[in-house]
């Protein structure tokens, strides 16, 4: 019954969806209120339906019904329950729903949070999100039903792979989802200056929050599934550029871009076509690596088990919704117009370049995802390409927009000066080459691939220190207190944010450069030593789990004669699927990670123990936090608050000020 | 107004459907071999159903043959053998099997429950030379002229189709070179 | 009675220090080192995408012990990864090797770079030698004008 229910929920929302995709665009372009009032009301039963629908898979799942094929492959009545629910989007159905619900919750709240915008613009964007609604509600009722029946039902699930019964799984896919998804908000409101032929610096105004929050969740649910996989995976590996994260990072990198460009189209007025293009091209990228993980058409291990029907609904679905927006864009770009003048060096060309540069960086992660399949496609032969060239292609790429990075805030908007800059960041440039040098030669030796990383870390914080001094000096007088506390929410957001990225470099490097390991031998009693650490193998127990068995082992750490911590790493076999799985143990702290797992046992009471001493690693997932959450506070900036106290009467007067003389 | 260089993303993404439609037809899992036309790897094995004997790739010098590579522990072995025993008994091509990574006892008792196409087994307990013959996932049959040239690899089981478009004709084609 | 437990309460000290510094886990580390730096650069063939280091496939276990064989035997990097590309292709490595076909892989995004930031740098200079911007019509100008009189707005 249940099953039934949700269904037809869905069936309704498609049919919701079909509505607020038409009428209100067709309202806007006739200028029929009734019309294009449907937009917010649709949107917001869609959501409805949709979240109804995702209840009652969630409840199937729950009350462990096993008539419904999906549950009864990803679900089993001895799994936990937090991982039952998790188990939602375990797999390709399930997973697509959570998309769905993802695209109604943001339609959601942009029908909420949009009573000040222009009703046409409003209905624009509702009605190009539903159109991206009806593609997903289509593909699933007709090729990926969640709810599709299993007769006779089974007696129990096939269980949720093991690799996937962790609280990485509650929160890393649904957190991915919503950034991903939210890049769809941006592509609506750029379709929606396409379409209406205007774009101005109210537009990017209006579009910047919430594309900022999208990047912000991306950023969060990419780092997540990182640390999620150091620690599950056993060997310590946080990055494989596999083309599914690669498919995740495409997004990122030209969401970043966005971002930025965003910021000049609302402060200047400039790059008025170019971020419009970055919005369709960072949410094609969002639907590109849903097509890659579902189709089949390259290897990876997060991969969805799919057949190639399937890759061709989500390829002929691309194709609509990208050829469109980009042939939307070939026709209409021109009228949107190419903005405010600036010089060769200016803060403007600077973010410019950052664009192009992230956008290189982005290309490159494409061409290295997709060469395997171009070759093959054209007879040439298979090939592998991994992490050794990523990591050659891309370091290089990322190294002059970092440098950027510490110039660009500091140069004026419209014309800035080479030499000026040059004089204010002496001192900036001295300290981080002493700081590239202090440091490794602190942590043991010389390294000049951490020396080159560090010199770049340390002069993004270096940069933001004077950047700062600088904005305090020019605040009205106060004490440091009131000053700072003047300084508006979006410039820490954008100095969190890019701290961020020096935290994460101080991480990658450190931990690249300097992580000892030792792989020992040990029955119970033995200790090992690494880097200073004594690890006493002191006992090893069998531990029933839930739904599987464990052999738990003891490891007493100490330092010298002080305790540090006591670490349980496991080896569990799940008895559903018999799969064996190494539970890690990790002591994290702030300037190291002791990670120990257990290997094969030689003898029951002989295991080998591998020891890892990762310092600074936690850096790599506090830099993304930062990164996060300086993106969220950019985003609740007052200033886009603020417009509910203007009216709209201001904002036709400033809209029509810049719109753009020559048409 | 239609400026041209706002084309380009439109044609570019154009090119990139194109390849990802193709690669929909693709397997992105099958490595094919780099040994087609090149000679046979040597291998001089004990010979499976008696092992005080031994069989190398020389033995079949002058003809044109078949190596099957199997093992008793191989769910999509056991879907092939009867194509492969119903070739064998045509006479058209001789058969001989690599028992790759397998315990003799249990090969032995496979072949006498399922039956035995092959002249003669090799008997590969360690994979070295399954190795040398890039193989990588059971079953795989080779097919090597007179010359003891590798001219065709199939990976995964032989289907009555691909004996018919495949195997038999490239089998006649090397045997008609005499 | 007291020689018994003189006797045990030796055989117990005894047994605690049997408890000794855990040996490393394979006879020879640095060879292990070296079998793992290779390792980490083939992919494992059964797998989906995964490095035969970080494989348990029988497969990858089968070719570490071959690399660990070659490298005890004497063989280098370089030969053990064409005794690898000579059975198993290209498709091995996870660092493609640069031949004609993959060219366009490894000078690819460099070549974009360069197109980038001369496309870039050519669309600057350009855009700095256009046109001032159109004076305002009567129009435009009297609004301006207007705006600008009136009150002023809160900041």
């Amino acid at each position: 019954m249940v099953p039934e229910l949700g269904h037809f929920a869905l069936i309704l929302a498609l049919c919701i969806a079909l509505v607020q995709s038409t009428l209100p665009l067709a309202g806007a372009a006739r200028g029929n209120d009734a019309w294009m009032a449907l937009a917010r009301p649709a949107a917001q039963a869609q959501c409805l339906f949709i979240a109804l629908a995702f209840g009652c898979l969630t409840y199937a799942f729950v009350s462990n019904d096993f008539s419904v094929k999906y549950v009864a492959e990803h679900s089993n009545t001895q799994l936990p329950l937090a991982y039952r629910v998790a188990g939602v989007w375990g797999g390709h159905e399930g997973s697509l729903l959570l998309w769905t619900l993802m695209l109604g919750l943001w339609m959601f709240a942009v029908s909420i949070f949009s009573r000040s915008l222009p009703q046409e613009m409003v209905s624009r964007v509702l009605s190009v999100m539903g159109m991206i609604g009806v593609g997903f509600l289509l593909f699933m009722l007709f090729a990926s039903n969640p709810f599709e029946r299993l007769l006779p039902a089974a007696a129990d699930g096939r269980d949720l792979n093991p690799l996937l019964q962790d609280p990485g799984m509650v929160f890393h896919p649904p957190m991915l989802y919503m950034g991903y998804v939210g890049f769809s908000v941006a592509f609506a409101f750029s379709m929606a200056a396409l379409i209406d032929g205007r774009l101005d610096a109210t537009w990017a105004r209006w579009s910047r929050p919430w594309t900022t929050v999208a990047w912000s969740v991306l950023t969060l649910g990419i780092a997540l599934g990182s640390g999620w996989a150091y620690y599950v995976l056993g060997w310590g590996g946080w990055w494989f550029w596999d083309p599914v994260e690669n498919a995740s990072f495409m997004p990122w990198l030209v969401g970043t871009a966005l971002i930025h460009s965003l910021a000049v189209t609302e402060k200047r007025g400039a790059f008025r076509s170019w971020t419009v293009f970055l919005a369709i091209l960072a949410f094609s990228l969002s639907l590109l690596g849903t097509f890659l993980v579902r189709s089949g058409v390259l290897t990876s291990v997060h991969a969805f088990a799919t057949d190639p029907k399937r890759g061709i609904f989500i390829l002929v679905f691309l194709a609509v919704v990208v050829g469109s927006s980009l042939t939307l864009f070939a026709w209409r770009a021109s009228k949107v117009g190419l903005g405010g003048r600036f010089a060769l060096v200016s803060r403007e060309s600077m973010l410019l370049t950052n664009n192009a540069l992230l956008l290189v960086a982005a290309g490159a992660v494409l061409l290295g995802t997709l060469y395997p399949l171009v070759l093959d496609a054209f007879g040439l032969g298979k090939i592998s390409v991994g992490p050794p060239y990523f990591e050659a292609v891309f370091v290089p790429l990322m190294a002059p927009a970092l440098f950027l990075m510490g110039i660009a805030p500091l140069a004026r908007w419209k014309q800035a000066s080479l030499p000026e800059l040059a004089v204010r960041l002496r001192w900036a440039l001295a300290v981080s080459f002493a700081a590239a040098i202090i440091v490794p030669l602190a942590m043991g030796h010389w390294s000049t691939m951490v020396g080159f990383s560090l010199l770049l870390a340390a002069w993004i914080a270096a940069t933001s220190v004077v950047n700062l001094k600088a904005k305090l000096a020019h605040a009205p007088k106060g004490g440091i207190g009131a000053r700072l506390a003047q300084l508006p929410r979006s410039y820490y957001g954008m100095l969190l944010a890019h701290l961020g990225i020096a935290v994460f470099i101080v991480g990658v490097a450190l931990v690249k450069g300097y992580e000892a390991e030792t792989d020992v031998r040990m029955e119970v009693g033995d200790t090992a030593h690494l880097h200073g650490y004594t690890f006493r193998f002191t006992a090893i127990n069998e531990v029933k789990g839930p739904n599987y068995t464990s052999e738990r082992g003891t490891i007493e750490v100490t330092r010298g004669a002080e305790p540090v911590v006591t670490l349980n790493p496991e080896k569990r076999l799940y008895t559903v699927q018999n799969m064996p799985m190494t539970e890690a143990a990790i002591d994290a702290g702030f300037t190291r990670h002791l990670y120990v797992a257990l290997g094969d046992s030689i003898t029951p009471t002989a295991w080998v123990v591998r020891i890892y001493h990762k310092p600074f690693i936690g850096w790599i997932w506090g830099g993304c936090l930062l990164m996060g959450i300086g993106g969220l506070l950019a985003a609740f900036d007052r200033r886009y608050r603020a417009r509910a106290r203007a009216g709209s009467a201001q904002l036709t007067t400033a809209a029509g000020l810049n719109a753009s003389p020559a048409r | 107004m239609l400026r041209a260089r706002f084309l380009i993303p439109l044609a570019v993404f154009a090119v990139v459907v194109g390849i990802l439609g193709v690669g929909l037809t693709l397997d992105p899992r099958e490595v094919p071999s780099p040994l087609i036309n090149k000679p046979a790897p040597a291998f001089n094995l004990p010979q499976l159903a008696q092992p005080d004997k031994t069989i190398s790739q020389k033995d079949m010098l002058g003809k044109v043959w078949l190596l099957n590579v199997w093992a008793s522990w191989c769910v999509s072995c056991r879907e092939e053998h009867s194509t492969i025993l119903e070739l064998a008994r045509s006479g058209v091509v001789p058969v001989l099997g690599l028992n790759y990574k397998d315990e003799r006892a249990d090969g032995l008792a496979w072949l006498a429950r399922l039956g035995n196409p092959y002249q003669i087994s090799a008997y590969d307990r360690d994979g070295r030379i399954g190795i040398d013959y890039g193989v990588y996932g059971v079953p795989e049959t080779y097919v090597i002229d007179k010359a003891g040239v590798i001219r065709y690899k199939r990976i995964g089981a032989v289907t009555p189709e691909v004996v018919r478009d495949k195997i038999l004709p490239l089998v006649k084609e090397l045997n008609g070179n005499a | 009675m007291r020689k018994l437990f003189v006797l045990l309460f030796g055989l117990i000290l005894a047994g605690s220090v049997l408890a000794k510094e855990a040996p490393p886990a394979v006879p020879d580390p640095a060879l292990e080192k070296r079998t793992m730096a290779l390792a980490e650069e083939l992919r494992c063939l059964v797998c989906q995408n995964q490095t035969i280091a970080d494989s348990h496939a029988e497969l990858a276990i089968d070719l570490k012990n071959q690399i660990r064989e070659k490298l005890k035997a004497g063989m280098s990097e370089e030969q053990i990864l064409q005794f690898m590309v000579a059975r198993y292709g290209d498709f091995v490595l996870y660092k493609p090797p640069v031949k004609a076909t993959t060219v366009p892989l490894w000078f690819g995004p460099f070549a974009l770079l360069f197109g980038a930031l001369a496309g870039l740098f050519y669309y600057l200079l350009r855009r700095r030698r256009s046109a001032a911007p159109q004076p305002l019509s009567e129009a435009e100008q009297a609004r301006v004008q207007a705006l600008l009189d009136s009150p002023e707005e809160r900041r």
